[in-house]
C-alpha cells in the first residue's frame, strides 16, 4: 500500500442519524455515525449488507428520499454543515464538489441517453457549458479514465457498454467537475475479478494524481486492504471500529472485526465472508437494548460480561489512531 | 434504422392479410344467404341465381377470396344497397369526421392524461394523487353513452343561454356549408381532394372560413371529451405507475447525485423512460377510441365511420359493414405501426441492427 500524507479533514460526520419512518416502525438505518475523511485520503467503509453504508453515503449528499429523513447530527464539509444548506446550495455541491459512483454501473446510467451526453450534462449544470463544449470535455474525460476510442464511445448507449466500461463512464462523470470528494458505493461488486482490479487501480491513480479524497464503501475486506488508508467498520447502523488499514488488519479489537478478518476467503475463493460469523444482523427496527452485536458475540461470554445486553457501548479510543465500540476495552466493565 | 423501419412495415403485411381474410369470412358467415340478405326475403330463386352468378357467389371459396383481394386492391369495396352508392364514396365522406374526432380525443387524452399522471406520480400518496386517481378510476368505469348524455344535458340544457353553452349534436350549425379548399384554390376535383376537404376543421382553417371553423370546433368539443375520457384515465394511471417505477431506479439517483434540479430529474431523466410503456398504451387506446366512436357518433349525431357502421349493422347493409370494418382494422394496425416507430425513436435499446 502506498503511504500518502493525509491533510486536514475535508469531511466530518458527527452523530449522524438517518431513520426511515415505515409502516412497520422506525428503521434506524444510521444511528449515531461518526466519520472523518482527510484531504487526499482513501477511507474504507466496511460492513455486511444492510448495515447502513449506502444510507450513510446518500445522507452526505442529502439524497435520502421519503420515508427516510436525517434526524440528527452534522455533516461538515470544509467546516460548513451541509445540513444547514438550502436545496439550491446543496445542488451546487452534488456532482461538482462531492460526487458518487454506484454498484450497478449499467443501471446507474440512463438507458435512453448516450454516455457522452450524460457526462456533458455535468458541465452543462456546473460550468454552464454548451452541449458541444461539454461533449468535447467528455471525450477528454473518457480518455483520462482509460477508455480507448473515446470519440466513438461517447456516442454509445449504456446497453452497448460492458460493466467495466460503464463504471469507467460513471467515474468519468463523477470526476468531470473535479470534485474534492468521491464516494464509491460498492464500485466493483458487480464486476468480474480482473475488471475489479482495474477499477481499483484507477481509483488509486485518481487519488494520487488529482488528490481527490475517496470513501470506498464495500463489504469486501480484500478491496479495503488493497486501497484504503484507513478503515471504518460498520455494524447495524453504527461504527464499531476505526483504525488505519495496517493496524486494523494486524490488530483488530472488536469481536465483529475479528470475525470478519478471520473469515476473509483465501485468494480466488469469492465466498461471502459474512456467512462465517454465526447469527444474523439485528432487525434495525427492534434493536437490542445493549450492544448491537451482543446476540452474536462469543467474546462476551468468554469474558463473562453481563452489561453488554443492558448498556450501549461508546466509541472509545484504544490509542490516538484506533477507536472501538466494545466493553472489552473499557476500564471497569462487568 | 431504415432497415428496421422497412422490416417492421413488412411484418405488418401478414396482419393486414389476416384482417382481410377475417372480414371476408365475416361476410360469408352471415346467417341466411347473402342474396336474400341483400335483396330481401321475397327475392325469387331465379333472381337469387342471377345475383349469385353476378357477384361470383357460386365460385369456389378461394376464387371468391382472390376476387375480393383484387377488388380491395383496386379500391372497389362494393356498393351500399341502402344508399345505392359505392362504399368507397361513403368512406370519403365519413372517414374524415371520425379521424378528426379521434384525433381530437387522442390529443385531449394525451395532453391531459400525461401531465395528470406526472403530477400524481410525483406527488404520490398526497391528496392531489388520491384525488387524481379516484377521478381516473371513475373515468375508466364511466360508460361512454352515459357520459355523452350527461355532457349534452349539462352543456346544452343546463347551461343553455350562458357563454358556456355548447352544441350537443351535429358537425356544424344548420345552414353553414363549407366551401372545399380545392374550389377556393381552383384545383381539380377528385376523390382524394374530396376526402381531404371533408376534414372540416382543416379545410376551414386553411381557407380562412372562420365562421365554419369556430362552429366545427365548438361542435367537436363535447363528443371529443366524451370519447377521450376513458383513454385519458387509462393514460393518466399508466403514466403515474410508470413514473413511480422509474423514479425508484438507479439512474434517477445518479441524476440527482449529479446536481440536477428535481424538475429536470423528473421531466428529463425519468419521464423519457416512463413514456415507453405509456406510448404502447396510447397505441392500444386507439382501439378503444374506434370502439367508442361508434357510441359517441351515434349520441352526438355525427355522420362518421362509427355511426355509419352502427346503422349499417342494424340495417344489414353488409357491404358497408365489411368495407368499414376493413378500414377500421387497417387503421388500427397503422396506428400501432406508428406507435412502434415512436417507441423505437424513444428507446435506443430496441434500435439494434
Ligand atoms: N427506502 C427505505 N425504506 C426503508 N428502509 C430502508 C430504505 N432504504 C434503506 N433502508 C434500510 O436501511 C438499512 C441500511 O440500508 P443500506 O444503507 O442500503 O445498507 P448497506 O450497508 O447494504 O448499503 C437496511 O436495513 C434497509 O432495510
Ligand atoms: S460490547 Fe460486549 S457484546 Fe458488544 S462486542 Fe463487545 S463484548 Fe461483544
Ligand atoms: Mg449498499
Amino acid at each position: 500500500m502506498t503511504t500518502t500524507t493525509v491533510g486536514d479533514p475535508i469531511l466530518q460526520i458527527s452523530s449522524l442519524e438517518t431513520h426511515f419512518f415505515t409502516r412497520d416502525g422506525v428503521v434506524k438505518a444510521v444511528d449515531g455515525v461518526d466519520l472523518t475523511v482527510g484531504k487526499g485520503e482513501i477511507l474504507g467503509l466496511v460492513g455486511e449488507s444492510g448495515c447502513g453504508k449506502s444510507v450513510t453515503s446518500m445522507s452526505v449528499l442529502r439524497l435520502i428520499q421519503n420515508p427516510g429523513e436525517i434526524v440528527g447530527g452534522s455533516i461538515r464539509f470544509h467546516g460548513e454543515d451541509l445540513l444547514d444548506l438550502s436545496e439550491k446550495e446543496m445542488r451546487s455541491i452534488r456532482g461538482d464538489r462531492i460526487s458518487m459512483i454506484f454498484q450497478q454501473p449499467v443501471g446507474s446510467l440512463n438507458p435512453v441517453f448516450t454516455a457522452g451526453s450524460q457526462i456533458s450534462e455535468v458541465y452543462e449544470i456546473h460550468e454552464g457549458l454548451k452541449k458541444k463544449e461539454g461533449n468535447a470535455r467528455a471525450v477528454e474525460m473518457l480518455q483520462k479514465v482509460g477508455i480507448p476510442d473515446a470519440e466513438r464511445r461517447i456516442k454509445a448507449y449504456p446497453h452497448e457498454l460492458s460493466g467495466g466500461m460503464a463504471q469507467r463512464v460513471m467515474i468519468a462523470m463523477a470526476l468531470a467537475a473535479g470534485p474534492e470528494l468521491l464516494i464509491a458505493d460498492e464500485p466493483t461488486t458487480a464486476l468480474d475479478v480482473t475488471i475489479q482490479a482495474q477499477i481499483i487501480d484507477l481509483m488509486r491513480e485518481i487519488r494520487n494524481d488529482l488528490g481527490t479524497s475517496i470513501i470506498v464503501i464495500t463489504h469486501d475486506l480484500g478491496i479495503v486492504a488493497e486501497i484504503a488508508d484507513r478503515v471504518a467498520v460498520m455494524y447495524a447502523g453504527e461504527i464499531v471500529e476505526e483504525a488505519d488499514t495496517k493496524t486494523l488488519f494486524a490488530d483488530p479489537k472488536h469481536p465483529y472485526t475479528k470475525g470478519l478478518i478471520g473469515s476473509i476467503p483465501l485468494a480466488g475463493d469469492r465466498r461471502e465472508w459474512l456467512d462465517v460469523i454465526p447469527g444474523r444482523v439485528p432487525n434495525l427496527i427492534d434493536l437490542p437494548g445493549g450492544c448491537r452485536f451482543a446476540p452474536r458475540c462469543r467474546a462476551r461470554e468468554e469474558a463473562g460480561l453481563t452489561m453488554c445486553t443492558e448498556q450501549r457501548p461508546e466509541l472509545t479510543g484504544v490509542n490516538d489512531e484506533h477507536t472501538v465500540r466494545c466493553f472489552l476495552y473499557q476500564e471497569g466493565a462487568k | 434504422m431504415a432497415r428496421f423501419l422497412l422490416r417492421r412495415f413488412i411484418s405488418s403485411i401478414p396482419v393486414i392479410i389476416g384482417i382481410l381474410a377475417l372480414v371476408f369470412a365475416l361476410a360469408r358467415m352471415i346467417p341466411g344467404d347473402p342474396c336474400r340478405a341483400a335483396l330481401g326475403e321475397r327475392a325469387t330463386d331465379e333472381i337469387c341465381d342471377a345475383y349469385n352468378e353476378r357477384y361470383g357467389l357460386n365460385d369456389p371459396i378461394h376464387v371468391q377470396f382472390g376476387i375480393y383481394l383484387k377488388d380491395v386492391a383496386t379500391g372497389d369495396l362494393g356498393e351500399s344497397f341502402r344508399f345505392g352508392v359505392p362504399v368507397t364514396e361513403l368512406l370519403i365522406q365519413r372517414l374524415p369526421t371520425t379521424m378528426e374526432l379521434a384525433a381530437a380525443a387522442l390529443l385531449i387524452a394525451v395532453f391531459v392524461g400525461v401531465p395528470l399522471g406526472i403530477i400524481s406520480g410525483y406527488r404520490h400518496n398526497t391528496k392531489t394523487d388520491v384525488a387524481t386517481m379516484v377521478g381516473a378510476n371513475i373515468g375508466v368505469a364511466m360508460p361512454v353513452f352515459w357520459l355523452g348524455l350527461m355532457l349534452q344535458y349539462v352543456f346544452a340544457v343546463f347551461l343553455r343561454d350562458t357563454p358556456l353553452a355548447l352544441p350537443p349534436s351535429g358537425k356544424l350549425d344548420a345552414g353553414l356549408i363549407p366551401v372545399p379548399f380545392y374550389e377556393v384554390w381552383g384545383l381539380p376535383e377528385n376523390g382524394f381532394m374530396e376526402f381531404l376537404s371533408e376534414f372540416t376543421l382543416m379545410n376551414s382553417l386553411v381557407t380562412f372560413q372562420w365562421e365554419i371553423f369556430s362552429s366545427a370546433f365548438l361542435h367537436l368539443i363535447l363528443p371529443a371529451v366524451a370519447l377521450a375520457t376513458i383513454p385519458l384515465a387509462i393514460i393518466a394511471r399508466m403514466t403515474r405507475s410508470a413514473l413511480l417505477d422509474v423514479l425508484g431506479l438507479d439512474y434517477v439517483r445518479t441524476a440527482r447525485a449529479k446536481g440536477l434540479r428535481e424538475r429536470s430529474v423528473v421531466l428529463k431523466h425519468a419521464l423519457r423512460n416512463a413514456m415507453l410503456p405509456v406510448v404502447t398504451i396510447i397505441g392500444l387506446s386507439f382501439g378503444l377510441l374506434l370502439g367508442g366512436a361508434i357510441l359517441t357518433e351515434t349520441i352526438f349525431n355525427l355522420a362518421g365511420v362509427g355511426k355509419t357502421l352502427f346503422d349499417a349493422i342494424t340495417s344489414r347493409d353488409y357491404t358497408v359493414v365489411q368495407g368499414f370494418t376493413l378500414v377500421v382494422a387497417i387503421s388500427f394496425v397503422m396506428v400501432n405501426l406508428l406507435v412502434d416507430l415512436l417507441y423505437t425513436y424513444l428507446d435506443p435499446r430496441v434500435r439494434v441492427s
